[in-house]
C-alpha cells in the first residue's frame, strides 16, 4: 500500500480531543495514527465511521474520512460504503455499547460477510458519555447507577462471538500499550476481509474496577506464547474463555484461506460502483422491455 | 354480443396457480391488442386459503379494476359460494364437473349460467397431469368468450418453452385445445360477452407497480439496493436482485431494515444511486436513519409500500394509512421529499425522479407505493416508458465524484467544507476519496467543515438548521409539482386523492361524468414539499371537493388542511384492506354529497 511517506503529523486534526484526560481513548488515537504511518495511508485513503460515544468521536481527532453516525449503526453504513468505493480503507471504531448492544444484530452478520473492514470496539466496560451505568461488557457484579446492586447479567464475551460467527481476524488490544495496538491495527487492515479488534480501553472517570492498573496486572501477549497458533480455532476458543488473573491480548484467530464479500461481487470485479457510468446502456434497457410483452 | 368489454375472476387455494393463470391471461389478451387491468387479492399463507385474480378487459386503456365480473373461473367450490353475488345477470360460472356441493339451481335462480365442464379429467388423459387443470380453465374461458386460443398459447410456450423443455408447454396447450373446444361446443351460444383480437394492434406491455419502479431505478442509474424483504415491497427488491448481473447493480438482503437504509446511506455518501424499499413496519425500523440522513444530508430513496397495520396488520392487502407517518418520521427537523405515484407510468418517471430529487437538494426521497399498486397490472404502449427521457433528465445536482480530478481542482481552490452555507442550502458535494476534499461528516451538529460542532453555537445552530429547511423552499420553487386534474374543466364536484387511488377515482370520474354529474379529479403525486398557497389556491377554485384515500382518518385531507387552513368539505375513506373502487366511490359520494 506504502507509495509515500506519511507521518504522525499529516494525520494531525485541527480539532482539539474533549475526551477527560486520562481517557484510554487518547491510545486507541495514537495507535490508529501510527498504524497509518506505518502503513503509508494518506487522509484521502481512509475513511473512518463511528456510532455514537466518547470514542466515536475519534474521526473529528485524525485527519482523514470521517462519518460519525448513530448509536450502534456505523456497521451498516461502512459495508454500503465499502461496496460503493472498495478500493478506500474503512474503519469502523466505535463503543461496547455500540456493537456489542444495540447494534449488536448488524455485527453479527458483518462477520459472516467476510467484507474488508476493520472494526476497532472501543471496550471500556462502562458506559462513559451518559455517565456511568454498566454495559454489555461489563463484569458480573458491577456496580453502577443502573445496577446499583451490582449486575446480574453476564458480560458479552466477544472474541468468542466473533469466534462462532465467523469472523476471520479476531484480536484483542490494550489502549495503555498503543505500540502493540498500532500492530494489531495494522495487521487488521492488511486483513483480507473482516477483522475485529476489541480494545481494553479505561474509563478513567466511570470505571473504578477496569482501570490501567487492573488490566496491566492481567493482560499478556498471546505472541508471546511460543505455542500459541492464531489459525488454530481450537486454541482460540479455548483462550478466548480465558478470564480472571490472566487475560489475553493479541491475535486469537486469523484466516486467510476466505474470499471477501467484494471479491464475490460481479458488479465489482472492474472499478469501484461510483466510478461507474451511469445510466446503463439504452439498448440494454429496452430490449428489458420485451420480457413484459 | 358485448364485445371486448368483460370482467373476468379467477379463484381458488393459495398454490392452485391462481396468479400466474391470471397473469398468463391477462397477457394473452394484451397480446391480442386489448387493454388489460388486473388486479391480485391473496392472503398470508403459502397453500389454503382463498386468493383470486381479476382480469378485466377493454378496447380502451384501462385504470382500475371493477367490482362486477361476467364470467368467475373458479378453482375450487369456495369460489363459487364467495363471488356469485358479484356476477351479472347472464354471466357465467366455468367450474369442473366433479365439484361437490355446487348448487346448480342457487346460479341459475341470480340469472347466472353454470357451465360444469370436465377440466381435471381433460387435464388427467390429455396433459397426464392434473396441475394443468388452470390451463384448461383458462383455455374453457377463451372457448366461451369465442377467443382465438393462439394467444394463450403463445403464453404458454413462452412461460414453458424455455424452461421445462417443450414439451410440458405442448401438453398443456393440447390440453387447452381440447378444454377450449369442449366449453365452445356446449357454451359458447349461451354466453353474451366476447373478446375479438384487434388487428395490426401494436405490441405492448403487460407489468405492475413494483416492476414499473424497478424500471425507473435502472434507468435513472442507481446502482446500489439493500433491504430485507417485505410484502408488498419484496417483488421490487426481487426484481432488482434480478437485473444486478446484467447491469451491474450491487443487491443486498439486509439483517434488518436499519442495515438495509443504512448501507444504502453508506453508498449513498460514496457518491452512489441506492434506494432501500419496504413495508410500513420495516420503514418503522429505518425512522431513526432517515433522520441520520436528513442530518448528514446523504441523497438516499426509500420505497415505503403501505399495507394495512397497525403492526403486522393484513400483510397482503392494502391501504394507504402511513402518509402522515412518512411525512413525519425521523426525530428533529429535516427536509425530505414525498412522492405517490398513482400509475404504472408515474411509477416509473417518479422513482427515476426521486433520485434527480435527493441528489440534487441533499435529502432523504420517500416514493410511495401499496400493495394495490404494486401488484396490480396494466397493459400499456411500448414508448409509454421512456428510457432515453429519463436518462436526459438525470441531474446530480452539486456533485463532484472523487476521480473527477480537474473538476475538484477547479472547485476547491479555496479549500472544501462540505456543509458550505448557500443561498440555496445546498452544498457543493465531493463525496470521500480526494486529497482535496478529507472531512468528517456528523449526525451531531455540525460546523461547515463537517466536524460535530463542540462549542454548540447558537449560532451555527441556527444557520445549520435555515440551510437545511431552506432546500425545501428552494425544491419547492423550482421542481415540486402541483397536483393536476382530470375530468370536466368545470366540475361541480372534485375527488382529490393520492398515490394509488388515481386508477379507481378516474374511472369513477369517467362514470360520473357519463351519468350526467360534473365531476374530475385532482390527484397529488407530489405530497412534499409543495406550493401550498398555490394548491390552496387551486382548491379553493373547486366548487366542491372531497378527499378520497384508502384509510380511517382522512390523512391528505389533514396534511392540506394543516398547510393550507382549509378543511375539506367530504372525505371518502376505506379501510378494509381492499382497494378503492369506483362502483364504491361513486356509491359514497352520493352519500357524502347529500351531507355536504
Amino acid at each position: 500500500m506504502a507509495t509515500v511517506t506519511v507521518t504522525m503529523k499529516d494525520l494531525q486534526s485541527p480539532v482539539e480531543p474533549t475526551w477527560c484526560p486520562g481517557c484510554g481513548d487518547y491510545g486507541i488515537l495514537n495507535a490508529v495514527k501510527r498504524a497509518m504511518v506505518q502503513l503509508g495511508l494518506q487522509p484521502h485513503q481512509v475513511a473512518f465511521f463511528s456510532g455514537i460515544g466518547c470514542g466515536s468521536k475519534l474521526p473529528d481527532y485524525i485527519r482523514a474520512n470521517g462519518f460519525n453516525s448513530l448509536h450502534g449503526r456505523p456497521v451498516p453504513i461502512a459495508q454500503g460504503f465499502r461496496l460503493a468505493h472498495h478500493d478506500m480503507v474503512a474503519i469502523v471504531v466505535d463503543g461496547d455499547g455500540d456493537n456489542y448492544g444495540i447494534g449488536g444484530n448488524h455485527w453479527l452478520h458483518v462477520m459472516r460477510r467476510n467484507i474488508n473492514i476493520t472494526h476497532i470496539v472501543q471496550n471500556n466496560m462502562v458506559y462513559g458519555l451518559t455517565k456511568g451505568q454498566y454495559a454489555p461488557t461489563s463484569m458480573k457484579g458491577y456496580v453502577s447507577t443502573t445496577s446499583p446492586e451490582g449486575t446480574i447479567e453476564w458480560p458479552v464475551n466477544p472474541i468468542a462471538i466473533a469466534l462462532a460467527a465467523g469472523a476471520t481476524f479476531i484480536a484483542r488490544g490494550f489502549s495503555g500499550d498503543p505500540k502493540h495496538l498500532a500492530d494489531l491495527i495494522a495487521k487488521g487492515i492488511q486483513h483480507k476481509g473482516y477483522a475485529l479488534i476489541d480494545v481494553f480501553q479505561p474509563c478513567v472517570i466511570f470505571n473504578r474496577i477496569n482501570t490501567y492498573d487492573w488490566f496491566r496486572e492481567r493482560v499478556y501477549k498471546l505472541e508471546d506464547d511460543p505455542n500459541y497458533d492464531p489459525h488454530n480455532r481450537e486454541m482460540a476458543w479455548e483462550k478466548a474463555h480465558e478470564w480472571g488473573d490472566r487475560i489475553p491480548i493479541g491475535i486469537f484467530y486469523i484466516n486467510e484461506d476466505l474470499p471477501t464479500l467484494e471479491e464475490q461481487i460481479p458488479a465489482l470485479a472492474e472499478k469501484p460502483l461510483y466510478q461507474q457510468e451511469i445510466p446503463p446502456k439504452l439498448e440494454d434497457l429496452e430490449a428489458l422491455k420485451l420480457a413484459f410483452v | 354480443m358485448v364485445k371486448n368489454n368483460v370482467n373476468i375472476k379467477l379463484g381458488g387455494e393459495a398454490g392452485q396457480g391462481v396468479e400466474s393463470s391470471g397473469m398468463g391471461f391477462a397477457k394473452a389478451i394484451a397480446r391480442a391488442g386489448l387493454h388489460i387491468f388486473g388486479v391480485q387479492d391473496y392472503m398470508s399463507r403459502i397453500r389454503g386459503g382463498h386468493n383470486w385474480y381479476q382480469v378485466r378487459v377493454s378496447e380502451r386503456p384501462l385504470y382500475s379494476h371493477e367490482s362486477q365480473i361476467q364470467l368467475l373461473i373458479a378453482f375450487d367450490e369456495r369460489t363459487i359460494e364467495d363471488h356469485l353475488h358479484e356476477i351479472v345477470e347472464g354471466g357465467a360460472v366455468i367450474y369442473d364437473q366433479s365439484f361437490k356441493g355446487v348448487d346448480d339451481e342457487a346460479i341459475k335462480a341470480r340469472g347466472v349460467i353454470p357451465m360444469p365442464l370436465p377440466l381435471l379429467k381433460i387435464a388427467e388423459e390429455v396433459g397426464g397431469n392434473k396441475l394443468m387443470m388452470n390451463t384448461a380453465a383458462i383455455a374453457a374461458a377463451c372457448g366461451v368468450m369465442d377467443f382465438e386460443l393462439s394467444y394463450p398459447e403463445s403464453v404458454i410456450r413462452d412461460n414453458f418453452g424455455r424452461r421445462k423443455g417443450s414439451e410440458i408447454a405442448e401438453r398443456n396447450i393440447r390440453v387447452a385445445e381440447v378444454a377450449c373446444e369442449e366449453a365452445r361446443r356446449r357454451y359458447a351460444h349461451l354466453f353474451e360477452w366476447k373478446l375479438e383480437p384487434i388487428p395490426n394492434a401494436s405490441k405492448r406491455m403487460v407489468l405492475n407497480g413494483n416492476q414499473a419502479l424497478g424500471l425507473g431505478a435502472l434507468a435513472a442509474g442507481c446502482k446500489f439496493v439493500a433491504s430485507y424483504p417485505m410484502t408488498p415491497a419484496s417483488s421490487l427488491f426481487e426484481f432488482m436482485c434480478a437485473q444486478a448481473k446484467r447491469f451491474g447493480i450491487v443487491t443486498r438482503q439486509s439483517e434488518d431494515e436499519i442495515s438495509g437504509i443504512l448501507q444504502c446511506i453508506g453508498a449513498a455518501h460514496a457518491g452512489v444511486r441506492a434506494f432501500a424499499c419496504t413495508s410500513g413496519g420495516g420503514f418503522s425500523l429505518m425512522v431513526e436513519s432517515l433522520s441520520l440522513a436528513g442530518s448528514t444530508e446523504t441523497p438516499v430513496v426509500i420505497v415505503l409500500a403501505q399495507r394495512p397495520g397497525p403492526a403486522t396488520g393484513l400483510p397482503t392487502r392494502t391501504g394507504q394509512e402511513d402518509l402522515l407517518f412518512a411525512l413525519h418520521a425521523g426525530h428533529g427537523e429535516f427536509p425530505r421529499a414525498v412522492l405517490t405515484p398513482g400509475t404504472i407510468e408515474q411509477c416509473f418517471y417518479e422513482m427515476a425522479r426521486a433520485f434527480n430529487l435527493a441528489e440534487k437538494y441533499q435529502m432523504p426521497v420517500i416514493v410511495f407505493t401499496d400493495n394495490f399498486l404494486a401488484n396490480s397490472i396494466r397493459s400499456i404502449d411500448m414508448d409509454a416508458l421512456d428510457f432515453s427521457k429519463v436518462a436526459l433528465e438525470i441531474d446530480r445536482g452539486k456533485l463532484i465524484l472523487p476521480h473527477e480530478h480537474e473538476k475538484i481542482e477547479q472547485a476547491v481552490l479555496n479549500g472544501y467544507r462540505r456543509y458550505e452555507f448557500n443561498e440555496d442550502g445546498i452544498s457543493l458535494r465531493i463525496p470521500p476519496g480526494h486529497p482535496k476534499a478529507v472531512y468528517s461528516v456528523a449526525g451531531e451538529e455540525h460546523l461547515p467543515e463537517g466536524f460535530i460542532d463542540w462549542e454548540e453555537t447558537a449560532e451555527n445552530r441556527n444557520r445549520m438548521v435555515q440551510k437545511r429547511m431552506r432546500k425545501l423552499e428552494v425544491a419547492a420553487q423550482n421542481d415540486m409539482r402541483l397536483p393536476k386534474f382530470y375530468g370536466h374543466e368545470d366540475a361541480d364536484v372534485t375527488l382529490v386523492c393520492w398515490g394509488s387511488s388515481y386508477g379507481p377515482v378516474r374511472e369513477a370520474v369517467d362514470t360520473l361524468n357519463h351519468n350526467g354529474l360534473k365531476a374530475n379529479m385532482l390527484h397529488f403525486v407530489d405530497i412534499h414539499p409543495l406550493n401550498w398557497e398555490q394548491v390552496a389556491d387551486i382548491l379553493e377554485s373547486c366548487r366542491s371537493w372531497v378527499v378520497v384515500e384508502s384509510n380511517f382518518t382522512g390523512q391528505l385531507a389533514r396534511w392540506i388542511r394543516m398547510n393550507t387552513g382549509l378543511k375539506a368539505p367530504a372525505t371518502i375513506g376505506k379501510y378494509d384492506g381492499r382497494p378503492l373502487n369506483p362502483t364504491y366511490i361513486i356509491e359514497h359520494l352520493q352519500e357524502v354529497l347529500a351531507r355536504v
